[in-house]
């Protein structure tokens, strides 16, 4: 591939350079950018065509330096998507009981009379952490639901609720942002316009791509197929991953590793790289810390070590850990897999520590440690300081709500705290819960019919989003229709570069995400909201000011350095960026298109040499790790059940069951209603090994069984030597739209879903990282007659043998329940009853009596 | 001059995006393809070592529906599948232009329709 050549010989002419809008054949175009719903994290450049008011096609813009007029089928497919006959065409009041899909249309005045009432109401009861509020994964809900939670709904309890221990890339990035001060990206010349034309780029020699198949996920604003063409110059592979993908079949090595290990092959890494001197000594000197006391920790965590724990060959440990050192430059392409594990916090310090001394950071090629372009970084924290200070203090964090030690990095709620909240009404009750874009029962939440039980004590939920879900039908009272990308308009960052996404038509009542916000947030908080009259007014803000942390809290975020200045880099409105022939919707910053960042002074706000942690240097010992209450120096941790932590367990469920790989059709939950995707991926896919299949009698093709202590779901077999003999893929995210609403079979989302298995309140390190990756189970043929899942949950609420963990306090809200029997009051702060009858005061901790 | 379809399909990964941009090109109905991926393997060869123990092949084959994407490329545009294959391994032009790029480095396949 010759990158220079391709942009040569694209007629620009016919491509319209330099034109944001044009006719064309009886088409109005639009150049634009696309950005979920529906699709992925990243926003690659698309040229829209409409007539009378509607997309009738839409193709890559081959002039978008992004993603080069390359689209997957996402968005090939969007003109079905936006025009699904399932769409949500108005907003909707539940009229029957929750579960029975009967709905009232209503106006949207309303709807939103009814919201703000309720919100009013419980301000006053109960304040405004008795709220949640809960957003999907990556789209333009970032930071906008994060801000309409904290500065309209006023709560500090703002999640991607269902997932415990932050299991989606908080990790990596509080991992990060502790030894970096910022978090590291492969360099694909994503930064830079020029792209791989940029004469400073090079590949990287080495890719290792690890936990994730980057080309189905597109992850975390990273364009997978960014990498194919680093492959094409010579860019060599290691992947380590239990599946074959793509990389492991042209791999000089593939780790074909036990799920939940990922910790120990990353120390065993780091002791071959230390102890045979491979690091790199310059870089090393001059920009690192901690590599001595790194070096101690893990002497002893060789590859025959690491070999049994992780299933895998000693002499390819140490041989694939040669060749990453020898890489110059190696990079690291680190996924999911990261945070889905017990591990989470020490592998995502053990991957950054095999990055920084190996001298692959901040140089060409290696991993580049990207800001949000412009210093537009509004985010999860967005909007805290509009919380009232007595709601925001009770932010249900796994501090607070769990009593697990250490600091709140995460500028989230905790997932099992708010749960906890939920079920027990501890340490304070739930009255709303406000959705935005997640489909919580189908894809994020763990432990599903828990949650799903849980959740049925909510006594108001609002959902918003385009599709009418299972989450809805089961849970919603009011249900708003949010318009797609093409049907909005908007804008990100999330890395570089700026791209703007613009309206060009309507879906009956169906409003963006951020109108939705403005006009409820001008009802709710008119000081704050009033300042925008429109959609456009708040992007102009975002464009402009939206500065805050990005996922981390804001505290944790000031301490790596990566301060808040209130206003952001850019200059432009929003409409500039849209119409301008220079930017036609994408603006790159000089930051991201930088090497040497250390060097030039640019991670530091006062422009010192150094990197934008505490002490300027890449802390292989992170100080914020200890500050944070978890180790500083890394270690593995087996998953809670498995061949070494329960070989008895093995007897009952003798299979490992990894879960959550990619597809190229679907956008976790999204997608499920489309003939295009569904040809293509009729059903969800188990992947089995023939010889696995052969000895527990299943066949290609045949509904099965996946059971575990905790529940089971079903997927069709598909025989394939991509896993081994010991374990089995299952897919995410599967409901069937084609089939019945109404509760109890709520568009079967619970027939083929692995969070059937998952369990909430297992964690690792700091509560943080789940391991939901790495399960055990076993398999057998579904027969007719079999009680289906959604008839299981509905005659007892979970499964017939389902074990119910607890949270960590148990012993407490046992006292605390018996305590409100009694009549006594509880104090949050000081967590302690006291009884009126006789003035006397209890330690809910340890039920003691506490002295007057 | 005869045009063609080379596919350097060494690097395929099998992202169906040929797939799907032509049957919205073409507007075809379900269960038909203008260009439809073939998958072979995965499987291991016992006697080649890494980076080639493993063989799993994608290749798309063009069907009769295919038309080369006349209307685009009067047009000056590329042909949809072309434009938008994600892993850059699809070129349109002059076979013999086409056939120049198979270097034996990599495989490649080159795909000509009847005119
Ligand atoms: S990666 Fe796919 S879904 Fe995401 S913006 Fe690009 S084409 Fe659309
Ligand atoms: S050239 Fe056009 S018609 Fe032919 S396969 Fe490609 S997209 Fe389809
Ligand atoms: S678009 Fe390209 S990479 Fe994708 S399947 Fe087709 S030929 Fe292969």
């Amino acid at each position: 591939m010759d990158y220079q050549e391709f942009l040569d010989s694209i007629d620009k002419e016919a491509y319209h350079e330099g034109e944001w809008r044009w006719e064309e054949d009886g088409y109005t175009v639009t150049r634009t950018y696309h950005y979920s719903p529906p699709g992925c994290h990243t926003s690659c450049g698309i040229l829209l065509y409409t007539k009378d008011g509607k997309v009738e096609k839409i193709e890559g813009d081959p002039l978008d330096p992004c993603t080069n007029g390359k689209l997957c089928i996402r968005c090939l497919n969007l003109v079905e998507s936006i025009n699904s006959p399932d769409r949500l065409k108005y907003p909707m009041r539940r009229a029957g009981e929750r579960g029975e899909n009967k709905w009232e249309r209503i106006s949207w005045d309303e709807a939103y009379d009814e919201i703000e009432e309720k919100v009013r109401s419980i301000w006053e009861t109960n304040g405004g952490n008795a709220i949640i509020c809960v957003h999907g994964t990556g789209r333009n809900i970032n930071w906008q639901v994060p801000f309409f939670g904290q500065a309209a709904l006023k709560t500090p309890n703002i999640s991607t609720f269902g997932f415990t221990g932050f299991a989606c890339y908080m990790p990596r990035v509080c991992g990060a942002v502790a030894p970096f001060g910022d978090f590291p990206v492969v360099d694909a010349s994503e930064g830079h316009p020029a792209r791989y034309a940029n004469p400073e780029w090079n590949p990287p020699e080495v890719l290792v791509v690890w936990g994730n198949e980057p080309l189905a996920s597109n992850a975390d604003g990273f364009v997978g197929h960014w990498l194919v063409p680093c492959v094409q110059m010579g860019t060599r592979i290691i992947s380590i991953d239990p599946r074959l993908t793509w990389w492991g079949a042209r791999a000089d090595y593939w780790l074909q590793i036990r799920p939940g290990t990922d910790a120990a092959l990353a120390c065993a890494w780091l002791n071959v790289i230390l102890e045979e001197d491979l690091y790199d000594h310059e870089f090393v000197d001059l920009w690192c810390m901690g590599l001595d006391k790194l070096k101690e920790s893990v002497k002893d965590m060789t590859p025959e070590w690491a070999a049994p724990i992780c299933d895998l060959d000693a002499d390819d440990i140490r041989n694939s850990a040669r060749l990453y050192a020898s890489a110059k430059p190696g990079a690291i392409q680190w996924g999911l897999a990261f945070d889905q594990q017990l591990s989470a916090m020490s592998l995502c310090l053990a991957g950054c520590d095999l990055m920084a001394i190996c001298g692959n950071i901040d140089v060409p090629g290696g991993n580049i440690l990207l800001h949000n372009a412009f210093e537009i970084n509004a985010g999860y924290a967005t909007g805290e300081h509009f919380t009232p200070e007595e709601w925001r203090i009770k932010k249900l964090n796994n501090n607070f709500a769990l009593s697990i030690d250490g600091g709140d990095f995460v500028a989230h709620a905790s997932s099992d705290g708010l749960l906890q909240a939920i079920e027990e009404g501890f340490p304070y009750p739930i009255k709303m819960m406000w959705i935005q874009s997640s489909n919580t029962l189908s894809c994020p939440g763990m432990d599903a019919a828990r949650l799903y039980e849980a959740m049925q004590k909510i006594p108001f939920i609002v959902n918003a989003d385009p599709y009418m879900t299972p989450t809805s039908v089961a849970l919603a009272d009011i249900v708003l229709p949010v318009a797609m990308s093409a049907e909005r308009n908007s804008a990100r960052t999330w890395w570089t570069p700026a791209r703007a996404m613009v309206k060009v038509a309507d879906f009956y009542e169906a409003k963006s995400d951020e109108q939705i916000i403005v006009e409820l947030g001008k009802r709710l908080n008119p000081e704050v909201f009033n300042q925008w009259d429109s959609d456009i007014d708040w992007l102009d803000w975002y464009l402009r000011e939206g500065s805050g942390s990005a996922f981390a809290t804001s505290e944790a975020a000031d301490n790596a350095g990566i301060k808040s200045s209130g206003s952001t880099l850019f200059k432009h409105t929003w409409k500039e960026l849209v119409e301008d022939p220079a930017m036609c919707g994408h603006a790159y910053d000089e930051f991201n298109a930088s090497y040497n960042k250390a060097a030039k002074g640019l991670y530091r706000p006062d422009g010192s040499v150094g990197y934008g942690t505490p002490s300027g240097r890449l802390e292989l010992t992170p100080m914020l790790y200890t500050y944070w209450g978890l180790s500083d120096t890394p270690f593995h941790v087996e998953p809670p059940e498995g061949p070494i932590s329960t070989p008895e367990l093995m007897e009952t469920y003798p299979l490992i069951l990894t879960c959550g790989g990619r597809s190229f059709e679907f956008f976790h939950s999204e997608h499920r209603q489309l003939p295009t995707m569904r040809e293509l991926h009729p059903e969800p896919l188990v992947l089995v090994n023939p010889k696995t299949a052969e000895k527990y009698g299943v066949k290609d093709g045949q509904w099965i069984w996946i059971e575990n202590d905790h529940g089971r779901f079903k997927q069709k077999v598909k025989l394939s030597p991509r896993v081994n003999e010991k374990t089995i893929h299952a897919e995410h995210g599967w409901w069937f739209p084609e089939s019945k609403a109404e509760a109890p079979y709520l568009f079967g989302t619970f027939e083929s879903n692995p969070n059937n298995c998952t369990k909430a309140f297992v964690t690792g390190q700091g509560g943080v990282g789940s391991a939901i990756k790495s399960m055990i189970c076993k398999i057998y043929p579904v027969e007719p007659g079999d009680k289906m899942p959604y008839e299981q949950i509905a005659e007892t609420g979970n499964f017939p043998w389902y074990k119910k963990v607890n949270s960590p306090r148990q012993d407490e809200i046992d006292r605390f329940h018996k305590a409100m029997d009694a009549g006594m009051e509880y104090e949050v702060f000081s967590n302690e009853l006291f009884d009126p009858a006789n003035n006397e005061r209890f330690d809910l901790k340890t039920g003691a009596r506490l002295a007057e | 001059m005869t045009k063609g379809i080379l596919i350097n399909y060494d690097y395929c990964t099998g992202c169906h995006s040929c797939e799907v941009a032509c049957k919205k090109t073409l507007g075809l109905p379900e269960g038909e393809f203008g260009i439809k991926l073939t998958e072979v393997g995965p499987y291991e060869y016992t006697d080649k070592p890494a980076p080639d123990h493993w063989e799993w092949t994608w290749l798309p084959v063009i069907t009769k529906a295919c038309d080369l994407c006349m209307g685009r490329t009067t047009k000056g545009k590329m042909p949809s599948c072309v434009q938008h294959c994600q892993a850059w391994c699809m070129y349109y032009g002059d076979v013999e232009d086409l056939a120049k790029k198979m270097d034996g480095k990599t495989r490649w396949a080159l795909l000509a329709t009847r005119e």
